[in-house]
């Protein structure tokens, strides 16, 4: 049978080319997930520095209109990976096994906690809730890093110190999302301390990834990639976004700050699509047109897609517009 | 270290049957909820409002639950069974992440809007948000569920290789996402969905009726509903609160427990046409008859062989040619396909009992409701004390009922994962180890065991926390010229409409 060379080249030759365009969905629904739950995240992180109750309300009040539908960009994240290029998704899955069930179990533990901590009053329930919380928020995004990091550098380990940075500094990412948004939403102190944790998490990421960039020249086959116009741009648009994000926060301009942890996070994704772009699989050498389904399904993907994500950005606008306000002390 | 087959299997297995309960709660709440928000938005009466809330709750943490238990699902596929996702991905793929796109993205958002703002929004966009989390739910099931019946009735594909490997390719959407099993598949999971909700309404509200039955003195000849209002206590409110969510989880009680087993009737003879080996296996039935008896129990004659669900030689109890009547709506004589003309079988007692599980308490449901409608005719719904324990009893039995159904369904298609194209065998993670598997295995025994008893004892202080009082905070929501909440009681003794 020679139905896998016919398939690539009728991928090729169509008008747009429907295989790149997922790739850059796939990224796209990753990088929103990144952004969006981030922000998630990042209080959780934040979470941890509040001794307050009345603040810790807050900081959840703040987030919990938000969180359900944040979280579902992970699954489509996941689900259009596996439906656009099955075999990437099952090698990449399979291989890092242990690394996504621990995404997975602090998600479980991440996704619980708010809901299950305001069930009761009592001293030790809300401190365990509020333990799970935390620990979640800041292992999944932890976790996440090192296997997207394991993903680019073609890694078939768990994790290997490069990796860790990566981890890390989308950790760190997350906190300056999560910071400029609890500044946004809040006033007082909380959100004096947020901006704060923001800029200190912003000059760690800047640092971070200048560590992993750093790594990354010493491997010829990176820095090739490295130095091709894209990323190089892309390297120019963190270095900005980040410059603004810092000056924001400085002067207290929470929404420009928080669209610029946005631009961070949008720009890393992206750096990490260009540097594996054609190869989705450096471990494997599979390449986007080898993983990606056939035509027919691919042009039914992409019209479902093509249809339907208008409508749920309006859904997204309806949710962050009904919520646009900061949240008062009450909590919720 | 067991197996990482074995271990793919009993953990994809254990995380299915654990998820399953939370979107069964979504799903079979989300039309109540749509009514509750329809009425509370056109009743002046806070009793809609109180049903409105306290469902909801219940509904908050179910769906959360279900979020995280769903997403491990998802992943699964790629973990531990990329053998099948390579296989399987260009048509299995697909439907997954139009549910994302199209259901759970719908159902997210809206839920954000539906819990937390009430006081944000307008009557109408609260009563689009209650829909749009009600369809989302729905919508989700559509998709899943096109996914699973492919794996049951696969059409509109070509076999290919892709990168030297097997794959199925799409040639024909239509056949593929609206196969045969699909139509049976998903109006039998939303009924049941339903059914199982409105049971576990009923036992709550059985337990409340009863209680404040017993807190009373007992012995009340008239019980209709009118009593408690002369009483003007907060308590008193609850008590109508409780008996109006009996009498709307009994209607819909007496509508969906016959139409299931109707339904299923008809369901199990498509089984017969489209997968006669897992009707076969439902049957126990080995070898191929004309007329084929009905085994109503069916019992390993070595007492040696109890612990092999493949054990062959049964001592049955009999109802003569009536699987052929099942299997062919009425025809004595009909042949019913053995499961030695298959090869390999699945665990046949584990699919036989289930069903029988199912089938029995499918029946004891109508039970349930006739006796129900009875006392309510005979207007003492509210007095017959053995009528509120068997509610209360009967609880969670609809969510067993779709366990067992669902093993049936999935136990029933064994060996296969895929019928007739993929062993499941053959669709584990050709790299996993067994050490891999098995900690991750006895990681989800230990996590689901904790968030099976974590969940079940938040919904256990919510439900006996009660239905919550309303503040005068509706006011502000649109309603008008809401009067306040003593004029508003008042108001709603009058319009009250049982």
């Amino acid at each position: 049978m020679t139905e896998p060379a016919e398939t690539a080249t009728v991928a090729l030759s169509s008008p747009i080319d429907l295989t790149t365009l997922w790739v850059v969905i796939v990224f796209a629904f990753l990088g929103t997930f990144l952004y969006l739950d981030g922000f998630d995240f990042g209080a959780g992180a934040l979470f941890a520095t509040r001794t307050d109750e009345a603040e810790r309300e807050r900081i959840l009040a703040a987030i919990g209109p938000f969180w359900d539908g944040n979280e579902v960009w992970l699954v489509v994240f996941g689900g259009s990976l596996f439906a656009a290029f099955p075999p990437l998704y099952a090698t990449l899955f399979s291989r890092h096994y242990l690394l996504l069930f621990g995404v997975l179990g602090a998600l479980i533990c991440r996704g619980l906690a708010p809901e299950f901590y305001e069930q009761r009053d009592d001293e030790t329930w809300k401190r365990w809730w509020g333990r799970s919380f935390v620990v979640g928020s800041i292992a999944t995004p932890l976790l996440l890093g090192v296997f997207v990091g394991n993903w680019v550098l073609g890694t078939t380990v768990t994790e290997t110190p490069v990796t860790v940075l990566v981890g890390l500094a989308v950790v760190a990412l997350t906190v300056v999302t999560g910071g400029a948004f609890v500044a946004l939403k809040t006033d007082g102190p909380l959100a004096a301390d947020a901006r704060t944790w923001a800029l200190r998490a912003l000059v760690a990421y800047l640092l971070l990834i200048v560590a992993v960039l750093f790594v990354l020249f010493v491997r010829t086959h990176v820095r090739d990639a490295l130095i091709e116009a894209l990323p190089l741009a892309l390297v120019a648009v963190s270095i900005a976004a980040g410059g603004g994000c810092a000056l924001a926060l400085r002067r207290e301009r929470d929404l420009l700050a928080f669209l610029a942890a946005g631009g961070l996070t949008y720009a890393l994704v992206a750096l990490v699509g260009a540097l594996l772009y054609p190869t989705l699989d450096p471990a494997t050498g599979l390449t986007a047109a080898d993983a990606a389904i056939s035509p027919l399904a691919l042009q039914l993907l992409t019209l479902s897609a093509a249809l339907l994500m208008p409508l749920v950005l309006t859904y997204f606008a309806v949710l962050y517009s009904t919520f646009s306000g900061s949240v008062e002390a009450e909590g919720y | 270290m067991v197996d990482p087959a074995l271990a793919s299997r009993l953990q994809f297995a254990l995380t299915t049957i654990v998820h399953i309960i939370f979107p069964v709660m979504s799903m079979g709440l989300a039309p109540f909820l749509v009514y509750f928000t329809w009425k509370s938005i056109r009743s002046l009466d806070p009793l809609w409002e109180r049903q409105r809330r306290f469902w909801t709750r219940i509904f908050a943490i179910s769906f959360v639950v279900g979020t995280v238990t769903g997403l491990v699902l998802e992943f699964e596929f790629g973990t531990n069974f990329a053998a099948f996702s390579t296989f399987a991905g260009e048509l299995f793929g697909g439907p997954l992440a139009a549910e994302g796109m199209m259901a759970f993205f719908l159902e997210a958002t809206f839920l954000g809007v539906f819990v937390f703002g009430r006081e944000k929004v307008g009557d109408a966009l609260y009563m689009v948000s209650a829909v749009a989390v009600g369809l989302g739910t729905w919508l989700s099931a559509v998709w899943i569920l096109i996914a699973n019946s492919w794996m049951q009735t696969p059409r509109g594909y070509e076999l290919a290789r892709q990168n030297g490997q097997p794959v199925v390719t799409l040639v024909d959407p239509v056949a593929a996402y609206f196969n045969p099993r699909f139509p049976w598949m998903f109006v039998h999971m939303q009924s049941a969905a339903v059914l199982s909700v409105a049971l576990f309404m009923a036992g709550v509200a059985a337990y409340f009726v009863y209680r404040s039955d017993r807190s009373r003195d007992g012995d009340e000849p008239d019980s209709s509903g009118d009593d408690g209002a002369s009483e003007g206590a907060a308590g008193t409110d609850d008590v109508r609160f409780w008996r109006t969510t009996l009498k709307i989880a009994l209607v819909v009680l007496l509508l969906t427990a016959p139409f299931q087993v109707v339904h299923g009737d008809s369901y199990a003879r498509h089984v017969a046409e489209t997968q006669p080996q897992k009707f076969a296996a439902m049957e126990a039935q080995y070898e191929t008859e004309a007329p084929a008896a009905l085994h109503l129990i069916a019992i390993p004659t070595d007492p040696s062989a109890f612990t092999d669900p493949r054990a062959e030689n049964l001592w049955t109890v009999d109802i003569p040619a009536m699987a052929s009547v099942l299997a062919s709506g009425g025809d004595p004589t009909y042949e019913v396909t053995g499961l030695d003309e298959f090869g390999e079988s699945p665990p046949v007692a584990i699919v036989f009992w289930s069903f029988r599980a199912m089938v029995l308490l499918g029946f004891w449901f109508i039970g349930l409701a006739a006796w129900a409608a009875y006392r309510w005719w005979r207007g003492d719904l509210f007095a017959d004390r053995r009528l509120h324990l068997a509610l209360m009893g009967s609880a969670p039995l609809g969510f067993v009922a779709v366990e067992t159904g669902w093993i049936v369904t999935e136990v029933g298609r064994q060996p296969w994962v895929v019928q007739g194209l993929l062993k499941t065998e053959e669709g584990v993670s050709p790299g996993l180890t067994g050490t891999e598997a098995t900690l991750t295995l006895v990681g989800f025994a230990l996590v689901y065991t904790g968030l099976l008893v974590g969940y079940g004892y938040v919904v256990r202080r919510l439900v006996l926390a009660g239905p919550p009082e309303i503040e005068s905070t509706a006011d502000s929501s649109g309603s008008g010229q809401n009067p306040s909440q003593t004029d508003s009681t008042t108001t709603a003794e009058a319009i009250r409409d049982d």
